[in-house]
């Protein structure tokens, strides 16, 4: 697969402007998971989701959401956009993924992020003002759990760890592959770079000289710290559209939902954020030739994510634009495999980190019985749970 | 090379007051610095034209290309002169959006003449309690000299000269001294680009040394 193409959604519940109908949670939650199952019958290759803990949001639990899209699909990669490797404690993201791994047969990847909603941090015990270097600190550990089977530790930000073995182990011995996400700032890009990871730009709610900066930033760090030449270096985008056959009626479609939509709505118009960021809305043409557009200041690049359903657009209009989507992708694939450049490498998956290993091999660690299990700390007390652990 | 003057003005109407008193600064800090030997360019920025970008970056979180180089003036400018009109017994608000999209770091330390314009002689002291507290915790360096112009102090020209003038001189004197040049800022986001700080040393901090 030389690049992917995929869909993310931070899984906003935002009343739609032209109807006055807000979803509820759980509509919202069934609308999520039959966008990713679409996503797979029309052809991408990625779904993602966000994550986040407080209302307008359905984004917390991705792994649950995730597995189950999993067992509904075959073939889509599930990733993360983004994973909260700030707040999130890496010891339940080391399992949690593990396991989702396992259960999806290794289609899954994530994106580390940092959130930046200053509440939650207090909400999980941290603090915004530390956000980098949680993010530095919690990824170094979340990298031991994945390759270490027994792990010793002591940081700043959670309790130390002695003879600590995460399970599952990854699947075939390799741990998913990493992205990570930030629009500004250069040390989630120089991290990316240091460890060889993926760097994925937002692009979306930003000027594209922001996305370029950081990019090409990236590139060089990764060469820097001996990956590979820059065009080797693991780039994902996002983007945004929205696609009608004639591009008149998609502006005139588009207009009330951009008007109000979170993040940027009230503020600049339609056309300016359309001239100042990659926004597109209009024909599957101008889609196709804004998004071949990307590569000229990105560099050739592994994922292309859209988001698609947000700011209150109903499902049915999202299911649309999944077809259109899915209408323009072998164009997408036609066109930017033969702009492509010698040498860059395709996107990561599973399958090709196997290779990449010298082979799947299993790493299960195997322990000794648990022998008080069925017990509590109450019972061993008692004479006769102690009788019958003896007898055992 | 001629000293770069960054002029903030955040008068609203045409003619404005606000204009008016930070053009006559812009003169006087020109003459006061060819006084001590050196040349100075005064880069004027009027808010009001910028007044749409504002709101649009406090909504989208970044700046319009207008907006993005008038920053950069202020930025890169050798000091500030900064003209606010009175609203509400404070700057206005326009006046402290721009302020409020800068990011931090940008003017530490950065000399800065602060002024304003208001109705009455009533709003005297804005300088001392709004506009010195804002630019003190940039951590720029506020001139100990502001000036107040009321509407009356522009018919009672010779005391608004006189102040104008010692303004100006202050800044002059300080921007020809040697703080100037080993003035220092926080580390930006173009910093950091350009000269990267490594991964290792990142980590180290991150844990304070602990991590093992």
């Amino acid at each position: 697969m030389g690049m992917q193409f995929g869909i993310f959604t931070v899984g906003d519940v935002t009343t739609d402007p032209t109807t006055g109908i807000t979803p509820t949670e759980h509509e919202r939650i069934k609308a999520t998971v039959a966008i990713a199952k679409k996503a797979e019958e029309v052809g991408l290759d990625v779904f993602a989701t966000g994550e986040h803990h407080n209302p307008p949001f359905i984004a917390s639990n991705p792994t649950a959401t995730l597995a189950y899209i999993g067992a509904q699909t075959s073939r889509i990669i599930l990733s993360t956009a983004t994973t909260l490797i700030t707040t999130t404690d890496p010891v339940l993201i080391a399992e949690d993924y593990a396991k989702l791994q396992h259960l999806t047969d290794g289609r899954v990847d994530l994106m580390m992020g940092r959130g930046n909603t200053g509440p939650v941090y207090p909400w999980f015990g941290k603090d915004i003002r530390e956000g980098i270097n949680l993010a530095l600190e919690n990824y170094a550990l979340l990298r031991r759990l994945w390759s270490e089977d027994v792990v010793d530790w002591q940081g700043r930000f959670r309790t130390p760890l002695q003879g600590y073995t995460s399970t599952p182990r990854p699947l075939d011995g390799v741990a998913p592959f990493v992205w990570h996400g930030s629009i500004r700032s250069p040390e989630i890009a120089e991290q990316a770079a240091y460890y060889g990871d993926g760097y994925f730009h937002n692009h979306i709610f930003w000027p594209a000289q922001h996305a370029q900066q950081m990019v090409r930033f990236y590139r060089q760090r990764f060469e820097h710290y001996g990956h590979g030449t820059q065009e080797q270096a693991i780039v994902g985008l996002g983007g945004q559209f929205f696609m009608r056959k004639n591009s008149q009626d998609a502006i005139n479609e588009f207009r009330p939902y951009f008007d109000k939509a979170p993040v940027y709505g009230h503020g600049p118009s339609l056309e300016e954020f359309m001239e100042s960021t990659p926004l597109t809305v209009g024909s599957p043409q101008q889609v196709i030739d804004r998004t071949l557009s990307f590569r000229r200041y990105i560099g050739d690049y592994q994922r292309q994510l859209f988001l698609i359903d947000h700011a209150g657009l109903p499902l049915k209009t999202v299911l649309e634009q999944l077809d259109l989507y899915g209408e323009i992708l072998p164009t997408l694939r036609a066109e930017f495999a033969s702009l492509r450049g010698p040498g860059v490498p395709d996107a990561p998956t599973h399958a090709s980190l196997v290779a990449a290993a010298g082979g799947a091999k299993d790493s299960t660690v195997y322990a000794p019985a648990d022998d008080a299990t069925g017990t509590t700390d109450r019972d061993l007390g008692d004479p006769a749970v102690q009788a019958a652990l003896t007898a055992g | 090379m001629a000293k770069q003057i960054a002029v903030v003005s955040g008068g609203l109407s045409v003619p404005s007051s606000t204009r008016l008193l930070a053009d006559m600064l812009s003169d006087a800090v020109v003459a006061a610095v060819r006084d001590l030997g050196e040349e100075a360019s005064i880069q004027m920025i009027e808010l009001r034209g910028l007044a749409h970008d504002l709101t649009d970056n406090l909504l989208t979180g970044f700046a319009r290309p207008g907006l993005q180089e008038a920053l950069a003036v202020v930025r890169e400018a050798d000091a500030l002169v900064a003209v606010t009109p009175v609203f509400s017994a404070s700057y206005s608000g326009l006046f402290k959006t721009f302020f409020d999209v800068m990011e931090v770091g940008w003017i530490d330390e950065k000399p800065v003449l602060i002024a304003a314009t208001a109705g009455t002689a009533r709003h005297s002291l804005v300088l001392e309690h709004a506009l010195r507290p804002l630019f003190a915790y940039l951590q720029a360096n506020v001139m100990p000299l502001g000036v107040f112009a009321a509407t009356d102090d522009f018919g009672a020209d010779v005391y608004l000269r006189q102040r104008i003038g010692q303004a100006a001189d202050q800044l002059a004197r300080w921007l020809a001294g040697s703080a100037a040049a080993s003035a220092q800022r926080r580390r930006v986001v173009d910093d950091e680009l350009a000269t990267p700080t490594d991964f290792e040393t990142l980590l180290r901090k991150a844990s304070g040394g602990l991590a093992s």
